[in-house]
């Protein structure tokens, strides 16, 4: 019955790495109050963990002092934010004005029948997840597709294999399993 | 803040500087629409009703978050603000079901309400609707996701309010919804107050949905039953075949001390009154089993026995056990009854704290208690063990208004960490047997706990059951010889103070008076002058064969004492009450009574605050504790003046005021006493001619009755000047508190379905919560 409480998580098993819970703990010193750096907190975690786990959530959560509630509550209204696994790659195709003039669903199409899966599917390797996103403010390059944290612009249907093949090129061979391995991307903020 | 000067409507109208202008407005009464603004949340200005027109400002501002200053000019109503309004109407009604007719809230919702005066009854989106079924995330609680129009009360009122913060919002724009803390289920304290403040039907009660229509109900305002915070409840009544059922409580018209507050207990836990267990019919044991009797005939079988008992056996031999939960005329007519019907000072009742220790520590001093409504303000709170949020919902929620909307100080000093240490400004973790040393400590101490209070200029001092008897007398002398103090006593039940003060203990008459006091109650024929038994000595005798006859009203010591069957086979035993309790099973008569919601009369919060009850729901078959002792004193003494001094002068006559929804009942009863050839303006049934007594005999009961009789609470003066008891400390061990939780009710609970499921719900919630 007290929220802010309960859940209190046993610390047997770390939910961040090291390198992660050392980079909140500076980042929360940042911030007049430590509930501002929850937003950046959920994308670095989810870049490490690949999602928003029930174990991220509670640990922002713990770490934050806040209830986990607030956590899927802020969590949940940004897109760039999930909640279930997504691909090693996640391709987010923006269906907007702008793209969706430019031909943003023939392209969608493509990678759909390139992946063989739906919008919101990811391949069976767990190597690429797709999703239509709105818009991701690349409009003057339209149509526009962001892959984890980089922008490929003014994307034709026939640019789509290539795409895909430079992403596959990536994997080391010796990886078997790319879905254990989180994605990682560039993300902006390194 | 300096008065400022402002027009509105072309009215000017005076407000603090820096006051909201929609505040300012509903002062004046002038109405502004609002969605979103719930006096006392946090502002969130996300619904744009409250659009006004502020002068040389170029777009509509909203009232919720416009704060007045010196020569503003605003327009509230224009046909510019009306289109504004409507249209924010008709984007609500996008996608809202116009359904009214079959809503929950049809007939009392704040959307319905604007649609009806700004006209904007069609919905303009002509896609289909975007449906989501209902979820029930509790017991209590059901969230309707189309009639939702994200006004973030019920998110506010649980997070700010309750400071449970169990409710959130999930995704964005058109895809927003509340959630609830746990997948699909709420995981709370279950108060139903996000229900309460719900503008719209998206919020609907377990207890109440698609019961009834509001304008079917009539609205009985009356105190709660269960804890001894004494809230005041709505009672939404509605006729039945047999009398009148209740439907629904709530705080429709917000007019008690607890504003719009009502705990899980007050919301929900009113089912014990429809109960197939309640008892309808008087019972009589005979051979060895409890069978329907008539009134007449057990009435006159208790009567005799009881008079036989007495008059062979003498008084002493009869013991009397009253209730923590009948009006304060109940009680006082039960110690007179007992003392000077029965001959016997032997009564008690089940004591939940030491309010005798408090009374007598402040002999003789006047103005050191505090009432309910002097804790919503004061600056500085000192709380001493009890854990409010379980125990007194009430007083919980006021400590945390006050500290969120005045930055009250609040000091907590307990033996167990409580919930509302979150609001405390420093807590001191003592010893559980340290309570007594604590006003020691806290004048020597050098923790900055100690010196935070020694340097508060005024302090209101709120203590349970854990200060008894010496603690008490300690407590008290160190506050006023600190000065600028109050206190309050923390008991447990809805009347647990009106049995004390009304003297239902062994050594004590009404107001604390000692029984041996010189001149003490001497209008009193026959008032045996030295103490009686307490209720463990009753229940010694009773063992010993040396208890003839015990009467027991609202109260079951075999289950609270857990008592041998045997115990009373050679005693005979009268009880009153709701339900065949397990004392009531091994009565020789038993008399149905009625429920607190189902009389007339006064209570007494633990704080001293008296309050008006109007009889709400009705039953037949039962009958209020008053009538059944004033008929059973009927078949002992001769002249019943001598008991309930019904129409004599200086008596006010109950004209139907005081009966609320039954309004017409007092009419008719004076038709059927004139039949009978009796004082026509008042029976002897009524309890007012008691409460007349009660305000000329015991002392701190001089009442402001145009205050009580028009609804509001009355503070009763435990340290009225005049009034000096010189009794002996004792009666500390005798205290057995209840220590309730949210969803119990000392030996009522168990007969309320709805606090038992909520109670299983949470024990579910917390069980799965712990395996996670
Ligand atoms: S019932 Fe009370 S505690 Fe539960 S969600 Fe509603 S406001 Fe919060
Ligand atoms: S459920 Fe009711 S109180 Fe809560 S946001 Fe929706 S309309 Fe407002
Ligand atoms: S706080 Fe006490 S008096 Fe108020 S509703 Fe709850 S149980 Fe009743
Ligand atoms: S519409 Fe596609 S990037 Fe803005
Ligand atoms: S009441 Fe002012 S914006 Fe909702």
């Amino acid at each position: 019955m007290s929220p802010k409480s309960k859940k209190e998580k046993s610390k047997s098993a770390p939910v961040f790495s090291a390198e992660l819970a050392a980079r909140f703990d500076a980042l929360v010193e940042k911030y007049p109050v430590k509930r501002s750096a929850l937003i950046p907190m959920l994308l670095y975690a989810q870049d490490e963990a690949g999602y928003l786990s029930d174990a991220v959530v509670a640990e922002v959560a713990r770490r934050i002092g806040i209830t986990e509630l607030e956590v899927r509550d802020v969590a949940s209204y940004y897109s760039m934010l999930r909640f279930k696994p997504a691909g090693r790659y996640n391709i987010q195709v923006c269906t907007n004005i702008s793209c969706m003039l430019r031909g943003a669903y023939e392209v969608s199409e493509r990678f759909q029948e390139e992946l063989g899966i739906g919008p919101q599917g990811v391949t069976p390797d767990g190597l690429f997840s797709l999703e239509e996103v709105e818009c991701i403010g690349a409009c003057c390059w339209a149509p526009a597709v962001q892959v984890n944290y980089d922008f490929h612009d003014e994307i034709r249907p026939d640019h789509v294999l290539g795409i895909l093949s430079g992403y596959r090129g990536k994997i080391r061979p010796a990886e078997k399993d790319p879905a254990k391995e989180p994605a990682k991307g560039t993300p902006p903020h390194a | 803040m300096p008065e400022v000067t402002f027009t509105v409507d072309g009215k000017k109208l005076r407000a603090p500087a820096g006051t909201l202008l929609i505040d300012a407005c509903r002062k004046a009464g002038i109405e502004i629409p609002a969605f979103c603004y719930y006096p006392g949340l946090s502002l969130q200005a996300a619904c744009r009703m409250c659009v006004v027109r502020q002068e040389k400002v170029p777009k509509l501002q909203t009232a919720c978050t416009t704060t007045v200053a010196e020569g503003q000019v605003f327009i509230t109503e224009s046909p510019e603000i009306a289109q504004a309004r409507k249209a924010t109407i008709q984007l609500l009604l996008g996608n809202h079901p116009l359904d009214c007719p079959v809503c929950d809230a049809g007939g009392e919702c704040e959307l319905q309400d604007m649609t009806f005066k700004y006209g904007a009854g069609e919905s303009l989106y002509a896609e289909a609707k975007h449906h989501r079924d209902e979820q029930q995330w509790s017991p209590a609680v059901f969230y309707d996701r189309p009639r939702c129009i994200l006004c973030y009360r019920c998110v506010r009122m649980c997070g700010e309010g309750m400071d449970v913060w169990a409710l959130g919002v999930s995704g964005r724009g058109a895809d927003s919804l509340i959630v609830p803390n746990q997948p699909n289920q709420l995981d709370c304290e279950q108060c139903g107050m996000c229900i309460d403040v719900c503008p719209v039907g998206a919020l609907t009660s377990g207890s109440y949905r698609y019961k009834t229509r509001p304008w079917e109900m009539t609205h009985v305002s009356t105190v709660c039953t269960h804890c001894a915070d004494g809230c005041t409840v709505t009672l939404g009544v509605r006729q039945t075949s047999d009398g009148s059922e209740i439907v629904r409580a709530d705080n429709r018209d917000k007019n008690g001390i607890n504003g719009d507050f009502l705990c899980a207990k007050g919301r929900f836990g009113f089912d014990f009154v429809e109960s197939p267990d309640r008892l309808r019919q008087p019972l009589v044991r005979s051979n060895g089993r409890l069978e329907p009797a008539s009134w007449e005939h057990a009435i006159r079988l208790a009567a005799s026995k009881l008079k036989e008992i007495r008059d062979t056996r003498g008084g002493a031999a009869i013991g009397v056990i009253g209730s923590n939960r009948t009006t304060n005329e109940e009680n006082y007519l039960l110690q007179k009854f007992a003392r000077t019907v029965l001959h016997t000072n032997n009564i008690d009742h089940e004591r939940s704290t030491d309010y005798a220790a408090l009374a007598r520590a402040l002999a003789g001093q006047s103005g050191k208690t505090a009432s309910l409504r002097d804790i919503a303000s004061a600056c500085a709170i000192l709380l001493i063990g009890g854990n409010p949020t379980d125990e007194h919902p009430l007083l919980a929620w006021l400590l945390r208004t006050n500290v969120r909307l005045n930055r009250a100080r609040l000091y907590i000093a307990n033996a167990k960490p409580i919930k509302l240490t979150r609001q405390a400004k420093d807590a001191l973790k003592i010893k559980s047997g340290d309570y007594n040393d604590l006003p020691a400590s806290l004048d020597a101490g050098r923790s900055a706990f100690a010196k935070a209070i020694r340097a508060e200029g005024s302090l209101l001092v709120i203590f349970g059951e854990e200060m008894r008897g010496e603690a008490v007398e300690k407590l008290v002398a160190w506050g006023v010889k600190r000065g600028n103090v109050r206190f309050a006593c923390l008991g447990d039940h809805s009347n647990s103070r009106g049995a004390a003060d009304m003297g239902l203990l062994p050594d004590l008459l009404p107001g604390y008076v000692p029984v041996a006091a010189p001149g003490a109650f001497s209008e009193y024929p026959n008032l045996p002058a030295t103490p009686g038994k307490s209720l463990p000595q009753m229940i010694e005798a009773a063992g010993k064969g040396e208890l003839g006859a015990l009467l027991v009203v609202g109260a079951d010591p075999v289950a609270t004492r857990k008592l041998d069957p045997t115990l009373f086979n050679s005693t005979f035993l009268v009880v009153q009450d709701l339900f065949l309790t397990e004392t009531a099973a091994l009565a020789d008569v038993v008399f149905p009574a009625a429920s607190l919601y189902e009389k007339s009369g006064t209570v007494t919060n633990t704080f001293g605050d008296l309050q008006l009850l109007r009889k709400g729901a009705d039953r037949a078959g039962v009958k209020p504790d008053f009538e059944i002792l004033v008929r059973l004193a009927g078949g002992i003494i001769d002249d019943i003046k001598t008991l309930v001094p019904f129409g004599q002068r200086g008596v006010t006559g109950d004209l139907g005021q005081s009966r609320g929804a039954q309004a017409g009942e007092a009419d008719r009863h004076a038709i059927w006493l004139e039949a009978n050839g009796l004082e026509p303006k008042l029976s002897p049934f009524d309890p007012l001619a008691i409460l007349d007594e009660i305000e000329r005999l015991v002392p701190g009961y001089p009442l402001d009755r145009i205050n009580l009789f028009a609804g509001n609470d009355v503070h009763t003066k435990l340290s009225s000047p005049g009034y000096v008891p010189v009794a002996e400390l004792a009666g500390s061990g005798l205290i057995a508190p209840a220590h309730d939780t949210l969803f119990t009710s000392g030996r009522l609970g168990r007969w309320s379905e709805a606090l038992k499921q909520l109670a299983q719900h949470q024990a579910k919630e917390l069980v799965e919560t712990a395996a996670d």
